[in-house]
């Protein structure tokens, strides 16, 4: 005779410890095995595409930094490529170096911050989270010093970047670049081979290669799976094919590849770092362009890679100084769209443990 | 004397047969002065626990811990307690009343109830049963049905998942725990626990240390703390069984855990570490280091690892600590009878020589998965 | 026989934790020791040097928030002169755009950071309240001359 039993709906509501940000998710549970899965999110819309209608181009830049806020440099990076695409502005040299240096350390900072924050809801309780967060501190002196702010900076420019770096910056810079890589090593001795965190994170969540591109994922979530495809590589913007890089991938496409990828990631953006302090030639850091910029009638479409994907704008312009219509491509929702696939016959505490390894930041997905 | 069914359940010269051999005075004195003796003890130990694990762990962490209350803020717990005083007592409509109101209760007496065996000092314990450890056993496990109650009478989803996981991990973490309590009294002939001080020329964590990782592991699990604290974890189920408690019942079951705590690092202090005995220093001093020490050691553990899931939990118990235990006690059965006479320390390099051996054979054998459950 | 799987990574780990928890710890105690920020910070509010202001109402064009409010008229000599300039200090985002459009580069953010008040009204500040005055510290954000006067900031890479 079997066994009758119910399910029941438990809500994982928007205020929770390890959701990252307002995001609901409504569990049909069994036991402890979910069985369905609903999403619920627009907690934190504000109508940026809107409000970017009403203002010029350039206080659209303010917006950009506000989607993404862990990671402002490249989202103002994506906008003001898109911009430049459309009104055929030719960025000078030192620019594009000082660009690719800012971008890959907000790159650094970003991946720093998901690995902590995977590692605190598998229960690890804020240790290797207040280490990354040390690390981190550095980065965001060095951008305090160049931009005046640590978290929305403001600082690229329709034709180049607003200010020119101070004399301090780059032997702080080579400072922390030449500690980072005993910092990793010290980090991955500390969990790398850790058998809890292997027993919790292999096997778990699997995304298979041809679903993750069928989906339509991008970043660390599509490279985990072991598809190679890096943007920066396959349609290079800014001065990125004169660098040399790899791009690291997973095999299975579990929560522990993922992990393994962000890490690895962290260490190729040392490496291009190193070779841009070496190659920064001087120069002027912004191409005159007036105030009131009047980029021909049209529409494209510009996009980078940004720490959790592809980021994306799509501008129409009417010839008028405010964009006609600005769409952004979020990475963090398109990666959310395997989630159910992958949280249906999973215990809660996997299902935690593989949100957490996607690297959502809600800002993104309700804009 | 006090007959109960017509017999004598108490010898003739009760009540001064059952006093140390030292103490001064009657038998009812040396009860209330003790009684109250204990109770301002574990009071103070346990702020005192809780405000050296907020101290230690913000240690491993780079960063000083509370600083701001009171010298060195020692009297940072005393602040708590006051805030969680005054605090409303909330209680939900649709919850059982009376399992609502005693399950606090139920929580915290049998973790008071296990100081009164554990020896201070030679003989200054409450009462010297000749059955000291058998006794300990029989009543940590009382304490988690205090729990349960809280999860059910809740009427809540969250702690209802959170109590069904911790009744199946503190069942089956019981059985190591007696298995490596049984090789301790192989060696010391005894099941008083004064008399297993006495008798530990070598802290018996020489003699077995498979028995003490045994022992320790299982005593984690007993008391729900990383890397097996499913039962509140934050993350997921956010703080589990008491989510419905607020005020003095949710101060009752905090202080419950470190009271728990406690007294696991007494019961480790005097079963392997050699409880009061020392050369220099008095005998209490000896033993309030050790406890502290074996605390630090569980900080330790906790602010290094994540925490393992319920049917990996389940694993463990069954297929890694029951085998290691039973090895453990065949050991020690065929050493205490086959060299009944022979130097200590001879036991101690073969004993050394089977744990290791034994852990690295059996993680051989010994697999945890972690993938999808079918239909 | 290859042996893995028996607590070594564990015990690696707990050595990594021991390793850092014998380092100095890397808290500030507020208010009792204060860092040196950015030269260059953005603080939190506006400061404004009337003298060399021509009147041209391009910072408040630039500010995307509409946070500058001013009004200017003409003088017995037909020069632009300010009126009233209210500036709302809780509506700013602090971005410095007004800063980068100002073409006599008369307008700059303080350097300070405990503009705490108490109520939501003492914010809407009058053009009397944001003048330069010898107390006032403006950051370096788009001026060099006042970075060279500001002290060097303190880095964490630079401490143990």
């Amino acid at each position: 005779m079997a066994l009758k039993t119910e399910t029941f709906m438990v809500n994982a509501g928007p205020q929770h410890p390890s959701t990252h940000g307002v995001f609901r998710m409504r569990f049909t549970l069994d036991g402890e095995v979910i069985q369905d899965v609903e999403p619920v999110f627009g907690y934190l819309h504000r109508g940026i595409e809107k409000m970017t209608e009403g203002l010029t181009y350039t206080q659209d830049i303010v917006f950009t930094d506000r989607l993404d806020y862990l990671a402002s440099m490249t989202n103002n990076q994506a906008y003001v490529i898109a911009v430049e695409k459309l009104a055929g502005i030719q960025v000078p040299e030192r620019a594009e170096y000082l660009r690719v240096i800012m971008a890959e350390l907000m790159r650094i900072s970003s991946h720093l911050m998901a690995v902590g924050f995977l590692l605190n809801d598998l229960g690890a309780f804020l240790t290797p989270l207040l280490y990354m967060y040390r690390e981190r501190e550095k980065i965001l002196d060095l951008f305090d010093m160049v931009c005046g702010q640590r978290l929305t900076y403001n600082y690229m420019r329709i034709g180049g970047v607003s200010q020119d770096i101070p004399e301090e910056f780059l032997p702080a810079l080579k400072k922390y670049i030449y500690s980072l890589p005993g910092f990793i090593a010290e980090y991955d001795q500390l969990l790398a081979t850790n058998e809890i965190l292997l027993v919790r994170t292999k096997n778990v969540g699997i995304l298979t290669k041809e679903s993750a591109i069928n989906y339509s994922t991008a970043g660390p979530v599509l490279r985990g799976s072991g598809v190679k495809w890096d943007i920066r590589k396959a349609d290079p913007y800014s001065v990125y094919d004169r660098f040399q890089f790899e791009i690291p991938t997973g095999v299975k496409g579990d929560v522990y590849d993922r992990y393994r990828v962000r890490i690895e990631e962290m260490i190729q953006s040392i490496n291009i770092i190193k070779q841009a302090i070496a190659q920064l030639p001087q120069g002027e850091i912004q191409t005159k362009v007036t105030r009131m910029l009047r980029p021909p009638k049209g529409e494209t479409y510009g996009h980078i890679e940004g720490p959790k994907g592809e980021l994306g704008f799509y501008l129409v312009s009417d010839g008028s100084t405010n964009p006609y219509r600005l769409h952004i491509r979020p990475p963090s929702l398109i990666n959310l769209t395997p989630l159910r696939e992958m949280l249906i016959g999973v215990k809660i505490a996997d299902a935690m443990a593989i949100f957490g390894s996607i690297d959502i930041c809600v800002g993104e997905i309700d804009r | 004397m006090i007959s109960l069914f017509g017999r004598n359940i108490f010898p003739a010269n009760f009540p001064s047969a059952m006093l140390p051999p030292d103490w001064p005075s009657g038998f009812w004195s040396h009860l209330i002065i003790f009684v109250v003796i204990l109770f301002v003890f574990f009071i103070i130990m346990a702020m005192a626990f809780i405000y050296v694990e907020r101290r230690v762990i913000a240690r491993y962490q780079i960063r000083i811990g509370p600083n701001r209350i009171g010298p060195f803020g020692i009297l940072q717990p005393v602040a708590d307690t006051i805030k969680i005083l005054i605090k409303e007592d909330i209680i939900p409509l649709n919850v059982d009343k009376l399992i609502h109101l005693l399950a606090p209760a139920v929580a915290i007496v049998p973790a008071i109830m296990i100081f009164a065996v554990i020896p201070f000092q030679n003989g200054a314990s409450l009462v010297d049963l000749n059955i000291g450890i058998l006794y300990i056993v029989a009543i940590s496990s009382v304490s988690v049905v205090g729990l349960v109650m809280a999860g059910w009478s809740s009427n809540n989803k969250y702690a209802l998942i959170s109590v069904m996981r911790v009744i199946a991990q503190v069942v089956s973490y019981e059985i190591p725990m007696a298995l490596a309590i049984i090789g301790v009294v192989l060696f010391a002939g005894t099941l008083s626990m004064n008399g297993i001080v006495q008798a530990q020329n070598i802290p018996y964590i020489l003699l077995q240390p498979l028995g003490f990782l045994i022992y320790f592991l299982a005593a984690l699990a007993e008391i729900n703390r990383t890397p097996f604290d499913l039962l509140e974890a934050e993350g997921e189920i956010v703080a589990g069984f008491n989510i419905e408690y607020s005020g003095i019942k949710f101060a009752l079951f905090f202080l419950a855990e470190y009271t728990e705590a406690v007294a696991i690092s007494a019961i480790i202090a005097t079963l392997y570490l050699g409880g009061w005995k020392g050369p220099f220093l008095p005998p209490v001093l000896w033993f309030l280091i050790k406890v502290f020490a074996v605390f630090i050691l569980i900080i330790w553990v906790r602010s290094t690892l994540p925490r393992l899931r319920i049917d990996q939990v389940m694993g463990f118990a069954w297929k890694f600590l029951l085998p290691l235990a039973f090895i453990n006690l065949l050991v020690t059965g065929v050493q205490i009878v086959v060299w009944p006479n022979i130097s200590q320390w001879v036991i101690v390099g073969v004993n050394i020589v089977v744990a290791v051996a034994s852990i690295l054979l059996f993680s051989r054998f010994f697999r945890l998965k972690g993938d999808k459950i079918e239909a | 026989m290859k042996l893995k799987n028996f607590g070594e990574g564990i015990a690696k780990g707990m050595a990594v934790t021991m390793k850092n928890a014998l380092r100095r710890p890397i808290t500030t105690q507020y208010p009792e020791q204060k860092l040196n920020i950015s030269r260059r910070t953005r603080g939190n509010q506006l400061v404004w040097d009337k003298e060399r202001c021509i009147a041209c109402s391009m910072c408040a064009k630039a500010c995307p928030v509409q946070c500058i409010d001013m009004v200017t008229s003409r003088d017995q000599n037909n020069k632009l002169q300010v009126d009233k300039m209210d500036y709302d200090a809780g509506l700013c985002i602090f971005c410095g755009l007004c800063v980068e459009a100002c073409p006599k580069t008369c307008l700059f953010l303080t350097a300070e950071y405990e503009k705490a008040r108490y109520s939501i009204k003492d914010f809407k500040l009058k053009k009397e309240d944001i003048l330069m005055t010898e107390k006032s510290k403006p950051s370096g954000y788009y001026s060099p001359e006042n970075e060279s006067k500001l002290p060097k900031q303190t880095l964490l890479i630079d401490r143990k």
